[in-house]
């Protein structure tokens, strides 16, 4: 079907590339994801019946996301751009057999996930195991017990706290790495992330929390040293 | 409940998936427990900052190139 979409003289352009504006949650839970539009279901099944501007639409809509989460999951650019081009191609090639069980993003996110997990085992094989159990809670307990005053949002501007913040996911353990780019970037539920990592629940939860706290930790550190140079 | 136990249930708190009677029992906890409502205004404030922060616009050169090759791979076109 896209063959025929995007082939042929009269076919239109695929790319009317538009910015893409990142909709962030003002209350990142109860999930699930808020990023997705109420036209969404309508415009798959326009993709699906043959319409290439809602094909183009999706992309454009989706497409920095997608390449943040594969740049994300595999801290190689080059992964990234390649994962995050099959997902797209995998996506529209199945689209048949996307019925709508769960929203096409979580299903985008689910197959974009697998393209660049898939990438990042093989950079690093047993490397890293995202359903082995995490033994105790020793390492739970936060050292980091002091007040961010003033706020970031009062030393910072929004584009050097977005830098930290990219700066520090990047530096966590994969196994965290991940687990909270889906949950708390993407926003899926934890539901949503064991099925798209093929872990169980309470894997994802325990990698959650020690996930978020390290987060914390890390920007506790940050923000308590006071204002910026 | 003591500190440990709120550290333990801290997700499961802030994404109000707890049991009530749990639920109950951390946040007595919090209501005499300076550091840990610190820490848990503090995880929740990073979750929000993490969740608000903006996704790096992909380059133009990199966006042109990943669509070149998404349309010529699904126009089939080994070129």
């Amino acid at each position: 079907m896209f063959g025929a979409i995007f082939s042929g003289k009269s076919a239109p352009e695929l790319v009317v590339w538009r910015p893409l504006r990142f909709v962030s949650a003002p209350n990142p839970h109860p999930l699930p994801s808020s990023v997705v539009r109420e036209d969404e279901p309508q415009l798959v099944a326009s993709a699906r019946a043959g319409d290439a501007a809602a094909c183009e639409e999706l992309v454009a809509r989706y497409e920095d996301k997608i390449f943040r989460l594969t740049s994300n999951i595999t801290g190689n650019r080059e992964d990234a751009e390649d994962a995050m081009q099959d997902a797209f191609l995998k996506a529209f090639a199945h689209l048949e057999g996307f019925h709508g069980e769960s929203r096409f993003y979580t299903w985008l996110v689910r197959i974009a996930a697998n393209e660049a997990l898939m990438r990042l085992r093989k950079r690093r094989p047993n490397h890293f195991s995202l359903d082995q159990p995490i033994e105790g809670d020793s390492d739970l307990m936060p050292r980091e017990l002091e007040e961010w005053s003033p706020n970031p949002e009062q030393l910072y501007a929004k584009s050097e706290i977005d830098t930290i913040v990219s700066t520090f996911v990047e530096q966590l353990e994969d196994e965290y790495r991940i687990v909270l780019v889906l949950r708390d970037v993407e926003e899926l539920s934890t539901q949503e992330t064991a099925a798209a990592l093929g872990i169980s629940i309470s894997a994802v939860k325990s990698r959650l929390v020690r996930a978020r706290l390290k987060l914390r930790e890390k920007l506790s550190r940050h923000f308590r040293q006071g204002a910026p140079n | 409940m003591n500190c440990k136990g709120v550290i333990r249930e801290i997700s499961n708190y802030i994404d109000g998936d707890l049991d009530p009677v749990v639920q109950q029992e951390l946040e007595r906890h919090l209501g005499h427990c300076e550091d840990c409502t610190m820490i848990v205004d503090q995880t929740r404030k990073s979750i929000k900052i993490l969740c608000d922060s903006r996704p790096v616009a992909l380059s133009t050169d990199v966006r042109a190139r990943l669509h070149t090759a998404l349309r010529r791979k699904i126009n089939n076109d080994p070129s």
